[in-house]
Formats: C-alpha cells, sequence, structure tokens
C-alpha cells in the first residue's frame, strides 16, 4: 500500500511541476474537493439518520405487542411504551432520537440487555473489522496474482478461465460458498476449525482465515476485471514500451512499474465496494458462528430489540459514508486528471 | 409513428432479426437454452416428480441418492429432487414479480433525473447516495424483517431498495443522450418533456434497462435465498432453496448435498442468467 502511494506521489508532484496543474490551483481544487465532498457526506448522513428513524416503523403492528407477545398485561405494555417514548407524537420521538444520537452518539438503550446500544456494538466491532481486513487483504493479493497472469497471457487458456469468473460467481450466495469452504478444509481436510473465533490473536486469526475467505471469494471477480483491464492498459503505454527498450526485465517491469500504476482505479473499487463487503461479513458471521456484529443484528432481529438494529444501521452506514468520502478525496489527490464527481 | 422510428435509430431493426442474433450469439444461446430447461423443469414440476415436495416419509429419512429418491431425502423424509423442483417454481416465480417495481420505476425515476436535471437530478442523486450508504444485504434484512418477512416482506423490500440500480445506470445514459441532436431537436420542437420521454428517451435506454435486469436478477435471486437461510425470507413449508439449504447445514458432516444440490441450482440460474446478460450486452452494443 505504502510503496503505491508513494509512486503515485511521483506521478502527480511530476505532472504539477510539468505545469499541468500549477501548485496554487492544485491546492485550491483540493480544498474545494475537500469542502463538496464534505458537503455531500454530511448531507447524506442526515438523510440516512431520518431513515434510521423511521425505517422501523415500516414495521406493520404494534412494535410493544412484537416484543412483549400478544398476551401481554397492558400495565407492562404501557410501561414498554413510555420507556421506548413511543406514547409521544412522532415529531417529539424523533427530536428525542437526535438529541440522544448528538449527546450520546447512541439509538438508545437496548430493550433486551438494557445497557447502551453503542457499549452493546462496540464489544462486537473488534471481530468484524478483523474479518473484513483479513478479506481486503486476502482479495487484494488474489486478485493482483490473477489480474497479471490474466493479462501476461492475454487470450490464453488462463486469460479465458479467469474471464468466465464473474459470470459463474455472480450467482453464489455467499453463505453457501461459505458451507462449501466448511465442507472441504473444515469437514474432509481438517484444516481450519468449522465455526467460533478461538481465543488470543494467533487463535483469532486462525479461526478468522475460512470466513474471511468465502467474504473474499465475493469480492475478487470484480477486482481482477478491472485490474485486469488497467494492467493491459499501462501495458500498452509509452512508458512501458519506454522501459522495454531500456532492456529492464519484463518482470521488474510488470511488478515494479505496471502494478503500481494500474492498482489505484482498483482500490478505489474496493473502497466503493466496501458496502458490499460489510453486508457480506454480516451474513458470512452468521454461517461460521461468529458473535460479531451480524451475530448481534440477527439476534436483535429475533428478539425484536429496535434500539440495536437501528444502532447497527446507523453505524454500519455511517462507516460507508466515511469510507467513500476518504475514497473520494485520495481519488482525487492521487490522479490530477481525476477531478472528482460534479 | 414513422416520426419516432426516424428519430430513434437504435430501436429500429431489432425485432425482425432477434432470433437469428440469438443463434449468432453463443452465450445468448446457450443462456436462453439453460434458463429454458430451468422454467421448463419448474413449470412442468407436478409432471416430472413422483412425489410431493412436503409430503413427509418418516420411515425414508436422510435417504443417500437411489433410484426411488434419485437425490435422496431429507431430514423428515421428503424427497430432495420434488423438493428442488418445487422450489424453482417458488424462487423463479418471486424473483421474476420482485423485479417488476423496481424496474419500472428505476428506469422511470433515472430518465427523469436524466432528462430534467437540474433539483429532480439532485435529489435522486441524494436519494440513492442515502440508500447505498447501507451495506446491500443489512438494508435488504432489516427491511425484509420489518415489512413482516415472507413473500410480501420481499416484494416491499425490492420495491423499496431495488429500483436504484437502474436509476444510476438508467440516469447517467439518459443524461448523455439527451446531449445529443435528436433529443434537443424534438425539444427545440416543443414536444412536451413526458412524451420524449416515453417516445424517444425509453426505446434507447430500454436495452441498457434490460442488460441490467439480467444481472439484477441473480442478485435478487441470490437476496431471496440468502433471506431464505436467514429465515426471514419465504416460510417453511414452502420449499425455497434458501432454506432446504440451511436445513441441510445440520448434516453437512454426513449428507453434504442437503446443502451442497440447493445451492448449485441457484448458481446454475446466475450463470444462466449472466449469460444471456452477456449476450445481450454483444448484440446491442455492436448494433
Amino acid at each position: 500500500m505504502k510503496m503505491l502511494i508513494s509512486a503515485n506521489d511521483k506521478s502527480s508532484s511530476a505532472a504539477a511541476a510539468g505545469g499541468y496543474n500549477p501548485g496554487g490551483l492544485r491546492a485550491l481544487g483540493i480544498i474545494k474537493t475537500v469542502l463538496r465532498a464534505l458537503l455531500k457526506a454530511a448531507v447524506v448522513i442526515v438523510c440516512v439518520v431520518v431513515v434510521v428513524f423511521f425505517i422501523i416503523r415500516l414495521v406493520p403492528g404494534d412494535p410493544v405487542k412484537m416484543i412483549l407477545g400478544e398476551h401481554s398485561t397492558p400495565e407492562a405494555a404501557l410501561k414498554l411504551r413510555h420507556q421506548l417514548g413511543l406514547d409521544l407524537p412522532v415529531w417529539q420521538q424523533f427530536v428525542r432520537f437526535l438529541h440522544n444520537l448528538f449527546v450520546n452518539g447512541d439509538t438508545g438503550n437496548s430493550i433486551v440487555y438494557g445497557v447502551s446500544t453503542k457499549s452493546l456494538i462496540a464489544q462486537r466491532v473488534p471481530v468484524s473489522l478483523m474479518l473484513i481486513l483479513m478479506a481486503i487483504v486476502i482479495s487484494i493479493i488474489v486478485s493482483m496474482l490473477l489480474a497479471v497472469a490474466a493479462a501476461t497471457h492475454k487470450d490464453g487458456v488462463q486469460d479465458h478461465l479467469i474471464r468466465v469468473l464473474p459470470t459463474i460467481t455472480l450467482g453464489m450466495p455467499v453463505f453457501w460458498v461459505g458451507l462449501l469452504l466448511i465442507l472441504l478444509f473444515g469437514v474432509q481436510l481438517h484444516l481450519f476449525p468449522v465455526g467460533g473465533v478461538s481465543a488470543g490473536a494467533g487463535g483469532m486469526l486462525y479461526s478468522l482465515t475460512l470466513p474471511a475467505i468465502t467474504v473474499a471469494l465475493s469480492q475478487i471477480p470484480s477486482l481482477v476485471r478491472s485490474l485486469r483491464a488497467q494492467i493491459l492498459d499501462v501495458l500498452e503505454s509509452d512508458f512501458v514500451v519506454t522501459l522495454k527498450a531500456a532492456g529492464i526485465p519484463k518482470n521488474v517491469i510488470l511488478f515494479k512499474h505496471v502494478l503500481r500504476n494500474s492498482s489505484i482505479p482498483t482500490l478505489m473499487l474496493l473502497g466503493v465496494n466496501v458496502s458490499y463487503l460489510i453486508g457480506g461479513t454480516l451474513v458470512v458471521e452468521q454461517v461460521f458462528d461468529i458473535r460479531g456484529v451480524g451475530s448481534l443484528l440477527f439476534s436483535s432481529i429475533s428478539s425484536r430489540d429496535f434500539p440495536v438494529i437501528q444502532g447497527i444501521a446507523l453505524y454500519c452506514a455511517v462507516a460507508v459514508v466515511i469510507i467513500s468520502f476518504i475514497t473520494e478525496i485520495a481519488a482525487y489527490c492521487l490522479d490530477p486528471r481525476l477531478k472528482g464527481e460534479k | 409513428m414513422k416520426q419516432t422510428v426516424s428519430i430513434s435509430p437504435l430501436a429500429s431493426n431489432n425485432k425482425e432479426t432477434l432470433l437469428d442474433k440469438i443463434k449468432k450469439t453463443p452465450s445468448l444461446f446457450w443462456g436462453c437454452v439453460m434458463m429454458a430447461v430451468m422454467i421448463g423443469l419448474a413449470l412442468l414440476a407436478p409432471v416430472i416428480c413422483r412425489y410431493q415436495p412436503s409430503a413427509q416419509n418418516l420411515m425414508e429419512t436422510l435417504q443417500p441418492p437411489s433410484a426411488r429418491h434419485i437425490m435422496g431425502t431429507d431430514q423428515v423424509g421428503r424427497d430432495l429432487f420434488a423438493r428442488l423442483i418445487y422450489a424453482a417454481r417458488v424462487d423463479l416465480k418471486i424473483m421474476a414479480l420482485a423485479e417488476i417495481i423496481p424496474f419500472c420505476t428505476g428506469v422511470f425515476v433515472g430518465m427523469l433525473a436524466g432528462y430534467y436535471g437540474k433539483w429532480v437530478d439532485t435529489a435522486v442523486t441524494l436519494v440513492t447516495n442515502t440508500l447505498i450508504a447501507f451495506p446491500y444485504y443489512l438494508i435488504v434484512i432489516i427491511v425484509a424483517f420489518a415489512s413482516g418477512a415472507g413473500e410480501r416482506g420481499i416484494y416491499i423490500t425490492f420495491a423499496l431498495v431495488g429500483w436504484i440500480v437502474y436509476a444510476r445506470v438508467i440516469r447517467g445514459l439518459s443524461a448523455s443522450l439527451c446531449k445529443q441532436e435528436w433529443i434537443l431537436s424534438a425539444r427545440a420542437m416543443g414536444l412536451p418533456g413526458i412524451r420524449i420521454i416515453f417516445r424517444h428517451l425509453l426505446p434507447n435506454v430500454l436495452p441498457q434497462a434490460v442488460i441490467v435486469l439480467m444481472t439484477d436478477m441473480v442478485g435478487i435471486l441470490v437476496a431471496i435465498v440468502t433471506l431464505g437461510y436467514l429465515g426471514i425470507g419465504i416460510a417453511p413449508p414452502t420449499p425455497d432453496w434458501g432454506t432446504m439449504i440451511s436445513q441441510g447445514k445440520t448434516f453437512i458432516y454426513s449428507k453434504w448435498w442437503l446443502s451442497v444440490v440447493p445451492g448449485l441450482a441457484v448458481v446454475y440460474t446466475g450463470i444462466a442468467l449472466s449469460c444471456i446478460g452477456d449476450g445481450l450486452n454483444d448484440v446491442w452494443r455492436k448494433r
């Protein structure tokens, strides 16, 4: 990662020095882009808050009855209704929701556990985050290898095989792929545990390997497709031809120059896909019995723990908005030609 | 009518050669064949299957494949093949029906945003940006749960979140088409906007929308199956590939086919649909 960024810094500063985009203007451009992206992110977050508040009100029927069951006493129902603030008019409920969100950064106390949603989610985040990071690392490494194999053997057997990959994997449910991996590596080969997370850093890494591969497999086809196209593009560019003419070994050109330059758009794609990654992780946690945010979501759904469901939706969406903000800024900074979306 | 044909050059000569084009494009041809086989099996389910999908037989539970049950039986002795084929009926029907509303609204909203631009575009972009901020499966799971699980919940879920894909693609396409001369001249002639959108813009964005439809159907099928797996989709005992996989998971150590085979059915359908999508893309891109 570091290498990629430094390589591109060089090229962008070279572009600036070459009179493509004078320093002062460029700084101004960055400030403008940041402000615009920040405004966009802020507006989207406001809308996200509104959606999260109202999404629970889609539930047909009385949420209090759903929580307590049909045969609850009227007193208990009244008490819970008051505790949840459901006896207030909707606008007052919304104000309370916003107040709680701005003061505590929270969506209320869990009905089941009685503690704040924030602390409940914070407990579960490390495992899920680790899973996502491992999935990202795996998908980057595998995608690079596959894309290089495809691009260097253009129209060869490898290339064709890799190009039909998206057609096949598009219809693969991520939980089913997880089951297949459990079947192969857990049940048949006994290489990995079939579920749960072991204690300790090493144990955690080990037991998260299969789930991470599962999540990564859903990302790899689109990453390979993009990276392959980028590599082919760069391979045909003038500077590669020059390097070849200068007698620099093919592998050095490929791994030192071509891969660096073609990685940026693919990393951007990964930034865009992070929302799918998070969603996939939630489902995969369920398959491998990992007690992360995903399993919290499902247990909250089955116990109708509305504040926790709202909290998970909110934090996930805000995380996605922040990541796409960073991606947008990074895209601008790394590539002076890419002026950012309007 | 004549005027329409001359203004919309892309939509003019598609119909008469569509069958030839299917034959000439292998991916389209084989995609259609695979899909036809699947739909045929689903439609003929009562004729093909010797067993009812929910007929239990506690004397013959968890049988391996045999002459009586070509794919074996599940934990309550139901014939796996019968359940697989009847599940195709359920899942394919719901997949197709669940696409109707998102396809129509998505294409319409996308055209509106692309044609009118300005505040319409800003509003549409804001709504799509808000909805895509939620991880896809997160919002699908929450909306499906909130709208009461089951088949109805699936329709509501995709009506609410499924249109975004179309809106985003069609918005961009419409915006670029609206800069072209034939739309500009239609505008200059004083045709009302809604007429231009439906008569002239729609025929030109429809091919792209149909290509997106093919890939999106795979996405919706996978989502339906995932909801079934998680227990907030199609409720048992109605056969569904997702619940079949989830029920088979308990027996993954010994009877692996209970989970693997329904998944293969999903993958098969996915390959068929994306082949059709790829083929259509080739046919309509070349022109």
